[in-house]
């Protein structure tokens, strides 16, 4: 009896710091943050409650409200073209190809590269190159097109990875399920829809549900691209809790704002898993 | 060996469409590479004037650039800050994940810690930016510390449940022989559970030094007071400064992309298996 209350006293002691510190950089910030959500506190100097004030205003502010129209705007298309580029790139690397593995690395540079310096170089590409090449105006300075450009960005990083976790996802159906399929004439696009994607349906709920989150919480990108221009018609909802926040001032309000948009994240999060878990097929 | 018999061809048309699907990947790089080469007298408005290969080859952009953004000491920083939060990571996770691996079938406590560190990958970052940057000024640790500090806890349950879930298929017979020889729990974690996790601290690692190495906002918010930077960091700061003169411009961000391109062409391997076991698991 001793013997197990020194074992059971050892991964209480083991356990109880590390507790800690997740409590003090997570959920006491986390709490704090709600806190704050019912004051106007401005990030410096005193302040009052103020109630649900915050949130009755947040649902009436424009600049809120098309920030996260533009999120999610953003979120879907990107996550939509994203696993539709990457679902047929990661076809063409497990097929039997020469230089699979060669060319298997080089398509996955994309995601190693830090998304800010990234998002430089696009900003670049986007101001100077494809207008003297399409003799146009820059995507980014019209309010239109800037956050197609964002969706590029985005894509151009994040296919690297969808890639190579459907490049695993392939990798599980098993030779003999095709062998079978070709006995009953599967081939191309049927062989697609009735053989491989049932079988990897659990790597595209990964990815979407990565993808999702993702971004959801863009920030790098508008940051590198457009600083949420021309006139706040990219502002990610990350991006201006940071911006107004930050520096602007509004410390409570943006912490309202943080907190509906913890409970989005953890909605989705929740009916993506679910919805995923409903539909996959077993073997 | 009848495997190689039934194998298809090798089909071209497809191998031929990758390779020309490389442009997509390769173009912006090439693009990068051309202009940090140039001087700004060689750049004009046509394409190709940007986008020929420079006259002559100088490195003057990149000594120019890593003196203006003090490139050295962006990369000592970090450095630091993915290497002491990976050492820290590995060592406190792995623990947790071990604790909380073993327990939580027979616990009620940790069952509740497991969902409880669980639960906090759906809290995003944002939530957490402004409370956490009053409440590390207020511990004086508005600096790299404090960056680490919350690298460790954000990546707590990630790691964790890798940890955990690698556990499973580590028979619970091993540390019971060494129970058996006397061995304290700490013994026996350290000299059996900790190596026998080898291939799980390797994929810990590949990612979390990514997503660490790679990030912004978090020492955007909580350092950019303390007149250090990280490479991404200086980067911004040079932007706002030199944002004009694209030619160094253009030298500074590859200077910032190429200690991780390195990184990649030696580990390559290791690193997509890592990311592939982190997503999948």
């Amino acid at each position: 009896m001793k013997k197990i209350n020194d074992r059971e006293r050892t991964y209480l002691f083991m356990t109880l710091p590390i507790l800690a510190l997740f409590f003090c950089f997570n959920t006491l910030p986390l709490i704090k943050g709600v806190i704050y959500s019912f004051t106007n506190f401005k990030g410096y100097g005193s302040y009052d409650w103020v109630g649900l004030r915050n949130y009755t205003d947040l649902f009436q502010d424009a600049r809120v409200g098309r920030s996260y129209l533009f999120t999610v705007k953003l979120a879907v298309t990107s996550t939509v073209v994203v696993n539709v580029l990457s679902l047929i790139l990661a076809l063409g690397l497990s097929s039997k190809i020469k230089f699979k593995s060669a060319l298997r690395g080089m398509y996955f540079i994309p995601n190693i590269l830090g998304a800010l310096v990234v998002g430089y170089i696009f900003n670049y590409f986007f101001t100077y190159i494809l207008p003297a090449m399409t003799k146009t105006t820059s995507m980014l300075a019209s309010t239109r097109w800037a956050w197609v450009a964002i969706v590029v960005v985005c894509a151009w990083q994040s296919v690297a990875m969808n890639t190579i976790i459907y490049i695993s996802g392939i990798q599980t159906v098993p030779e003999e399920v095709y062998e079978a399929g070709s006995i009953d004439g599967a081939t191309g696009w049927f062989k697609f829809r009735n053989l491989t994607f049932p079988l990897i349906m659990p790597f595209f709920t990964i990815n979407m549900v990565l993808c999702m989150k993702n971004f959801l919480m863009v920030f790098d990108q508008i940051m590198a691209l457009t600083k949420g221009g021309p006139a706040q018609s990219t502002e990610s909802i990350s991006y201006l809790i940071y911006n107004n926040g930050m520096a602007g001032g509004q410390f409570g309000f943006q912490s309202a704002n943080a907190v509906v948009f913890f409970v989005l994240i953890v909605a989705l999060s929740v009916a993506q898993t679910k919805f995923g878990s409903s539909k996959e097929e077993q073997l | 060996m009848k495997k190689a018999y039934k194998a298809e061809r090798v089909s071209w048309p497809v191998t031929i469409l990758l390779i020309l699907g490389l442009i997509t990947v390769i173009f912006p790089l090439y693009m990068a590479l051309v202009i940090a080469l140039k001087q700004p007298s060689e750049m004009t408005n046509s394409i190709a004037g940007l986008l020929s290969l420079p006259k002559s080859f100088s490195l003057d952009n990149f000594r120019e650039a890593m003196r203006v953004t003090d490139f050295w000491r962006s990369l000592l920083n970090s450095f630091l800050i993915t290497f002491i939060n990976l050492v820290i990571s590995i060592a406190l996770h792995s623990v947790i994940g071990y604790v909380v691996g073993r327990n939580r079938g027979s616990s009620k406590f940790y069952g509740f810690v497991y969902l409880y560190i669980i639960s906090g990958m759906f809290v995003p970052f944002a939530i957490l930016m402004m409370p956490l940057v009053k409440q590390t000024a207020q511990i004086g640790i508005a600096n790299m510390a404090g960056v680490i500090c919350c690298y460790v806890v954000f990546y707590m349950p990630m790691n964790m449940m890798l940890y955990s879930g690698y556990l499973v298929n580590i028979p619970l017979s091993l540390e019971e022989a060494a129970r058996v020889e006397g061995a304290g729990t700490w013994k026996t974690y350290w000299s059996i559970i900790f190596p026998i996790m080898k291939p799980m601290h390797a994929t810990v690692a590949v990612l979390t030094a990514l997503g660490t190495w790679n990030d912004v906002m978090t020492p955007l918010v909580i350092m950019s007071g303390s007149g250090m930077n990280t490479l991404p960091l200086a980067q911004m700061t040079f932007q706002t400064q030199f944002g004009t003169n694209y030619n160094l411009a253009f030298a500074s961000y590859l200077l910032a992309l190429l200690p991780i391109l390195i990184f990649y062409l030696f580990c390559q391997k290791q690193i997509l298996n890592g990311v592939v076991n982190g997503a999948v698991k």
